[in-house]
């Protein structure tokens, strides 16, 4: 299965079977973090019960502080 | 309204719009790089009062993005530097400085003298101050914060009660952050601070697409950009 992570593509195994395993393999700790899938963005809550669909495009925003 | 001719011009705006710009009051707090294109648009556009915070004072490695200051008003106090720069620009428009910041001991008093609040800050600390004291008080703001060479935009508590505590809920780990001065392309806080401009504007003069609950991103070095709901 493959999928998107900030526009590139990610193979994605058996072992990642929903959102939070997926971003934890690629290394993600989701501190500071938020997370749209489909340009949709998912409640930190809902990461365990969103699965990992084929051709997903994710995007891991990390908030950021300058002004 | 000579002054005003080429925004009442637009259908968007016209003379309707233009009064309800003048008649309004914006809280700017911080007056950096996103701090100067949002105080400049606004003073231009007709605010009718402008509060400006920031307990900073000019500095040389400021120049290069702050388009507000000069190299004479190093060590000035940017609300002293930022309120001279802007009264020349204009007299239709009140200045109200803030050279203390905003701050937990004052937010809730300063907050509750304006209609909007635009986000130009450097720390999420502030950024979460604004964020409670607008919900309680039940003000819109418009969010904007930047990195090296991207920016995020987006509207908070507007008509939705959206509020930035939901799209990043870890509040202690980012105000625990240490505090490190990074590097950043200067046009990056005036490409985001022009788009926060023009989302209090819009917020102003009721016109355009509300942009409650989306998240607006975008990378310069690919000029890549997101739209994300929330």
């Amino acid at each position: 299965m493959k999928v998107e992570i900030n526009r590139h593509p990610v193979e994605v195994d058996a072992t990642c079977a929903n959102l939070a395993q997926l971003l934890e393999k690629e290394g993600f700790t989701g501190v500071g973090q938020a997370v749209a899938v489909d340009n949709v963005v998912v409640p930190r809550d809902r990461w365990c019960d969103t699965p990992v669909v084929d051709g997903m495009k994710i995007i891991v925003i990390r908030a950021v502080c300058g002004g | 309204m000579q002054r005003y001719s080429r925004q009442t011009m637009l259908a968007e705006i016209g003379e309707e719009g233009q009064q309800l710009i003048c008649q309004s009051s914006v809280l700017i707090v911080g007056l950096g790089g996103l701090g100067a294109p949002v105080a400049t648009y606004l003073t231009g556009a007709g605010v009718g009062r402008l509060g400006l915070a920031d307990s900073d004072v000019v500095s040389l490695s400021n120049l290069q993005r702050q388009t507000l200051y000069t190299e004479s008003q190093i060590g000035m106090p940017k609300t002293d530097a930022a309120g001279h720069r802007l009264q020349a620009m204009s007299s239709d428009v009140q200045f109200e400085l803030y050279p203390e910041g905003l701050i937990p001991e004052n937010a809730e008093d300063i907050v509750a003298r304006y209609d909007l609040v635009v986000d130009c800050c450097d720390n999420f600390a502030t950024r979460f101050l604004i964020d409670d004291v607008c919900l309680r008080l039940g003000k819109p703001w418009v969010h904007g914060s930047i990195g090296e060479f991207h920016g995020q935009v987006a509207v908070f508590n507007h008509t939705a009660g959206r509020r930035y505590a939901e799209l990043y809920p870890d509040r202690e780990a980012l105000c625990n952050l240490p505090r490190k001065t990074a590097g950043v392309l200067g046009a990056v806080p005036g490409v985001v601070g022009a788009l926060e401009a023009s989302e209090a504007i819009k917020i102003l003069a009721h016109f355009g697409t509300p942009t409650e609950g989306t998240l607006f991103t975008i990378d310069l070095l690919t000029l890549q950009t997101s739209l994300l709901t929330f």
